[in-house]
């Protein structure tokens, strides 16, 4: 029996363009597109891509209420046994979509299949909604993704949707608990698991303690007009030239730049080094991203003390966690040792 | 030192644990609109910072989206 499928991809996957069609809405189009091709082969006849649904990566996220009607009424027209969505590999808003038509999906009953890193913030916020399964981060793992994605489509199809554990069919783990009958009752598996780890040998937890990085949020400002606020952004504004080439994907630093003296940025001071975002209204207008000019304004009227003379820079698009913590730590210390009062973050 | 997130993607925001977030215009103009007119844009990008200066002095418990 093939099963009857329906493929949600973005604006790039979907031969549409890049960053400059991310605001494309929803098209559905007959068949396969782009990967759908590969992935309906590798499926051998054991499921079906009847439509494809291409949308925009910034459409979707910035009109989600929208956008996810327009996904739910494809979805109850054409009644598919399987929603197959990516795979989104690193790119957040593809796997925030992916993730989401997955839990639109899961409303009506239809289950999800993706794919995407385990870093990108969709698997986080939809893990409960689709089976996903782990990429690399970036569409150089399309030959691995692909096959990974078959197996576990073909896997779902043949055992009617009743899929094992993550570690059997190798999907990231939900978080979903789900109840089944073991040999030795709890009390007995917790005494072998403490024994093992009093000598020290190795044992498996049945439940994996869950990592918050949570912050303590820090007492507000007193005095907004003796505070010197700074300017950090993730949105990729450096000074024209791009002097410290800052990657625009996988950045391997952050820049400090001064602003002494600017009263605004200009697209001729400053432009975007961000691969991820369509860079056009930055790079026109640069205070869309980092402003200056407003908090310029607000120096001269005396509505803030300062405006830092530095703001720090990085490129958020595909950063690894690890970076962009080390990034932040380091900006931070930066701004607590030159007496900064408050930051504004801004991220595109 | 209190730190504000202004980001058009307030999910995502959350997850990595920002404790005072203002929701951004768009992805590629989180402080603008090439739609509007100049003038008018810088109005809408005051109003964004003064949200965010605003966030900046207000004494919060938990993950606040302002």
């Amino acid at each position: 029996m093939t099963i009857k499928i329906v493929h949600y991809i973005n604006q790039f996957f979907g031969q549409k363009g890049g960053e400059e069609a991310a605001n494309l809405p929803i098209e559905l189009v007959n068949g396969p597109v782009g990967p759908g091709g590969a992935l309906q082969a590798l499926l051998a006849g054991k499921g079906e891509i009847v439509k494809t649904i291409i949308c925009g990566d910034s459409y979707f996220n910035e009109n989600e209420g929208v956008a996810c009607m327009g996904i739910r009424e494809i979805l109850e027209d054409i009644k598919p046994d399987l929603l197959v969505a990516g795979p989104a590999f690193n790119a957040g808003r593809y796997g925030m979509a992916c993730g989401k038509v997955g839990e639109v999906a899961n409303a009506l009953g239809i289950a999800t299949i993706s794919g995407m890193y385990n870093e990108n913030p969709g698997y986080e916020l939809y893990k409960n909604y689709a089976y996903m399964v782990p990429t690399s981060n970036s569409a150089a793992g399309m030959r691995q993704a692909l096959p990974a994605m078959a197996k576990l489509i073909t896997s779902w199809a043949e055992k009617a949707g009743k899929l094992g554990t993550p570690q059997e069919e190798g999907y990231m783990p939900r978080g979903l608990r789900v109840n089944v009958f073991s040999e030795e009752r709890g009390a007995r598996r917790a005494v072998d698991m403490l024994i093992s780890k009093l000598a020290g040998e190795p044992f498996k937890t049945e439940y994996e303690m869950p990592v918050f990085d949570r912050v303590e949020p820090q007492p507000p400002v007193i005095d907004l007009s003796k505070a010197t606020i700074a300017l950090v952004t993730s949105g990729g504004v450096v000074p024209k030239g791009n002097p410290d080439r800052i990657e625009s994907s996988s950045a391997s630093r952050f820049g400090e730049y001064s602003i002494a003296g600017l009263q605004a940025l200009t697209c001729e001071s400053h432009e975007t080094a961000h691969g991820g975002y369509d860079p056009v209204a930055c790079n026109r207008d640069p205070n869309r991203v980092l402003p200056v000019d407003v908090l310029r304004d607000m120096e001269r009227e005396g509505k803030i003390g300062k405006l830092h003379d530095l703001y720090y820079a990085t490129v958020g698009n595909g950063t690894s966690v690890a970076n962009a913590k080390a990034y932040g730590h380091a900006i931070a210390m930066h701004l607590l040792n030159a007496g900064v009062s408050a930051a504004i973050l801004t991220s595109t | 030192m209190p730190v504000v997130h202004i980001a058009t993607v307030v999910p995502i925001s959350q997850t990595v644990g920002a404790n005072r977030i203002v929701p951004a215009v768009a992805i590629p103009h989180p402080l603008g609109n090439p739609k509007l007119d100049g003038v008018e844009e810088k109005v809408l990008r005051r109003q964004l910072v003064e949200k965010a200066l605003s966030a900046l002095t207000t004494g919060i418990e938990d993950q606040t989206v302002f």
